[in-house]
């Protein structure tokens, strides 16, 4: 009988352990997990933004609306499989609030549901497939980058207005690659002479560049993110055909891959809604301190990583840390209340930002150092994402 | 008519230099009964120590023969540390132990040098590109590595077929026991062999350079296809890596140049577009199943 009564007693006390522990911990800390590539070829994009994270706390003098950070990290090694198995660690083990991150379209799309299924807030600073910013939307999921169309979007429109036609267009075969060339199409009227998916990850695109020379266009559209845009420009340079067809693309230049291609990237043109040299003082002041620190140019997969840390920190900040309350946590992002390094925005019905999108153009840099991405003008102002019709979200 | 010898030109460019690889990972299963996962990691070694030798010496040729040099030590030191007690190990534990090998390198590399892609460009005498004949130009670069690749595999196959430590490589091949018997250093040999096998891999992999990333983790991309070579070619043979490595070069290449127009002959455009490009990504895959199933030995099985 008394076995049986100290049984219970402490069974109780464990079972009310368990019940207080995520309640207090939650209310001591802020958790966020931070999930990336750190490991592989693509490892050094997870980098640039695991290091803007870390200035981004910096700045914040490591506490959100009073409460200190804790920030746990998480490589998802370029797999969807492995995304969602970190998340369910962080979730399950390290009883995150916020799940923040992800590069890749593919990995969004499997870790995204596991974070909000789980009532968790899921703040991307990447990847924006066009299923989460239209008919799967989710009141919990909010990405602070943009949505994967609207930057081909933007070069789709400039090559139209400046009266391109005859164009080539190739990406590799995966969601993003889709959206990309998606996105141009939407916005580029004139005609397509080819659209070319190639493999992920692929190094060696001389089989595609032959073919596409055979086909003479009028200019070439791409989108090969990370390494695979430094080998495509290299072998494009290689095979002379730079002079002959002029190549546009997205998110292939950027501050990774110039110092690596270096003179191979000049007078590249791309679109996008940030740049290091974007005129306000957030950003002045973002890429000043990341040059300080790290030695080296940001770049934008950085950029929109420290922002989804401030834009944590503002719902923090207007909840009063109170945490439980992912409504209003959501809420208070919707009114994207910071100082962001792209200056002011809004969000969308579908939690999705609406943005400028700017021309930039690789001009010379300073004598004895790489090329720099330059603004030359704004392509679209507050510009919306096609898939926000198809959200059922209301606020 | 034009695009298709280039598009065999290029198929065989890609099967030369899978072939550097191929040819010393089938000698190290071949002989030493060995499967090496780090085999990739001797090919980034190699390129890493080409763009480090260049711009010490800032000589290209230096750079190229102290990266030879530097990868054959390197991989004499990894067969004598790490891989000499699991010659008699099964090989689930070899595929471990050299898995752990290939984390190992990526994190040194990426410790010595960084996780950023590294700046390289082809010498100035090898940029820009040939007129072969008609409308074709072909970039200079991939020309020279389709000659150094065809050089390197008559010399290997001279060494192999005409030279007494060729006869060993081979009799060590058929008959490992036998040859250790007959009074013969195999300890030695093995190490030779593997150094040579890195020596190969680093080749290929400073070949890579100019042309592709170096970046950590080059290695693994590529390991995948070199691996259907050896499957395709027969494991331990030469003549097999060779046949292997042009054979698949040949596919992927011309898979992936003519297989979507192909298909939309046949299905509607909009069917080619999309079973085109996954289509083309499998077929080596798809040539190795087909190997396995008819001759599970490969083409040119090395114990004939």
């Amino acid at each position: 009988m008394l076995r049986n009564a100290t049984h219970a007693v402490v069974v109780g006390a464990i079972a009310a352990l368990f019940a207080a522990a995520p309640a207090t911990a939650q209310q001591k800390s802020v958790k966020i997990g931070f999930i990336t590539t750190l490991s592989g070829p693509q490892g050094v994009i997870g980098e640039h933004m695991k290091n803007s994270v870390e200035l981004a706390l910096d700045h914040l003098g490591r506490k959100m609306g009073g409460l200190p950070v804790e920030v746990i990290y998480g490589d998802d090694q370029f797999k969807p499989d492995v995304g969602v198995q970190v998340a369910q660690e962080m979730l399950s083990k390290h009883q995150v609030d916020f799940v923040s991150g992800i590069i890749w379209s593919n990995v969004m799309m499997a870790v995204s549901p596991t974070v909000t299924s789980k009532g968790k807030i899921m703040v991307g600073t990447n990847a924006g497939p066009s299923p989460l910013a239209g008919a799967q939307c989710n009141k919990l999921h909010i990405n602070v980058s943009w949505q994967n169309d609207q930057t081909p979007e933007a070069m789709g429109k400039y090559m139209q207005d400046e009266g391109i036609n005859d164009v080539y267009i190739m990406a590799p075969n995966y969601q993003a690659g889709k959206d990309m060339l998606t996105g141009f199409k939407r916005y580029f009227k004139g005609r397509i002479v080819d659209e070319v998916y190639t493999k992920m990850g692929q190094s060696d695109y001389q089989a595609e560049l032959s073919q596409l020379r055979a086909k003479k266009p009028k200019a070439v559209f791409v989108f090969y993110p990370g390494g695979m845009g430094i080998s495509f420009l290299r072998q494009y340079s290689e095979a002379g055909l730079r002079s002959q067809f002029p190549l546009y693309s997205v998110y292939t230049v950027d501050e990774i891959t110039i110092p690596a291609v270096k003179h191979a990237a000049l007078g590249q043109i791309e679109t996008r809604y940030w740049s290091p040299d974007l005129k306000n003082a957030a950003n002045q002041k973002y890429v000043a301190d990341y040059r300080k620190k790290y030695g080296k140019w940001p770049v934008f997969y950085g950029a929109q990583s420290y922002d989804g840390m401030l834009l944590i920190d503002s719902a923090v900040r207007a909840t009063k840390g109170n945490l439980k309350d992912t409504d209003a946590l959501i809420r208070a992002m919707r009114k994207a209340d910071f100082s962001s390094i792209r200056g002011k925005f809004t969000f969308g019905n579908n939690n999705h930002p609406i943005q400028n999108f700017y021309l930039l153009k690789t001009v010379a840099g300073p004598a004895g150092q790489d090329p720099v991405m330059e603004i030359q003008k704004a392509v679209f102002t507050n510009h919306k994402d096609a898939y926000a019709g198809e959200c059922k979200l209301k606020w | 008519m034009i695009l298709v010898i280039e598009q065999a030109l290029n198929g065989l460019q890609l099967g030369v230099m899978l072939f550097l690889l191929a040819a010393g990972l089938t000698l190290v299963f071949g002989i030493m009964n060995l499967v090496n996962l780090a085999h990739g990691s001797l090919y980034m070694v190699g390129a890493y120590l080409w763009v480090a030798f260049a711009q010490l010496t800032g000589s290209y040729v230096l750079g190229v023969v102290l990266a030879l040099a530097g990868a054959l030590v390197v991989g004499m030191l990894v067969e004598i540390i790490a891989l000499r007690t699991l010659y008699e190990r099964d090989h689930l534990d070899q595929v471990l132990a050299t898995f752990g090998l290939i984390l190992f390198f990526n994190e040194l590399v990426a410790i010595l040098w960084g996780r950023s892609a590294l700046y390289t460009s082809a010498p100035s005498w090898l940029s820009g590109h040939v007129e072969l004949f008609g409308d074709l130009r072909y970039p200079a670069y991939r020309l020279a590595t389709i000659a150094v690749g065809l050089a390197v595999a008559a010399l290997l196959w001279y060494v192999v077929a005409r030279t007494r430590l060729g006869m060993l490589v081979r009799a060590g091949a058929s008959n490992r026991t036998m040859v250790a018997a007959l009074g013969v250093n195999i300890r030695l040999l093995y190490t030779v062999v593997f150094g040579f096998g890195a020596a190969l891999a680093g080749l290929a992999g400073l070949m890579a350079g100019p042309i592709y990333v170096v970046e950590p983790g080059m290695g693994e991309q590529v390991l995948i296809q070199v691996f259907v070579v050896i499957v395709v070619g027969g494991i331990g043979s030469i003549r097999g890596a060779f046949a292997g490595a042009l054979i698949v070069g040949m596919v992927d290449t011309l898979g992936r140049a003519f297989l979507k127009p192909a298909l939309a002959t046949i299905w509607s455009p909009v069917v080619a577009d999309t079973a085109g490009p996954a289509l083309a990504s499998m077929l080596i895959y798809l040539l190795m199943a087909i190997v396995l199933a008819l001759r599970p030995e490969g083409l040119f099985p090395a114990r004939a």
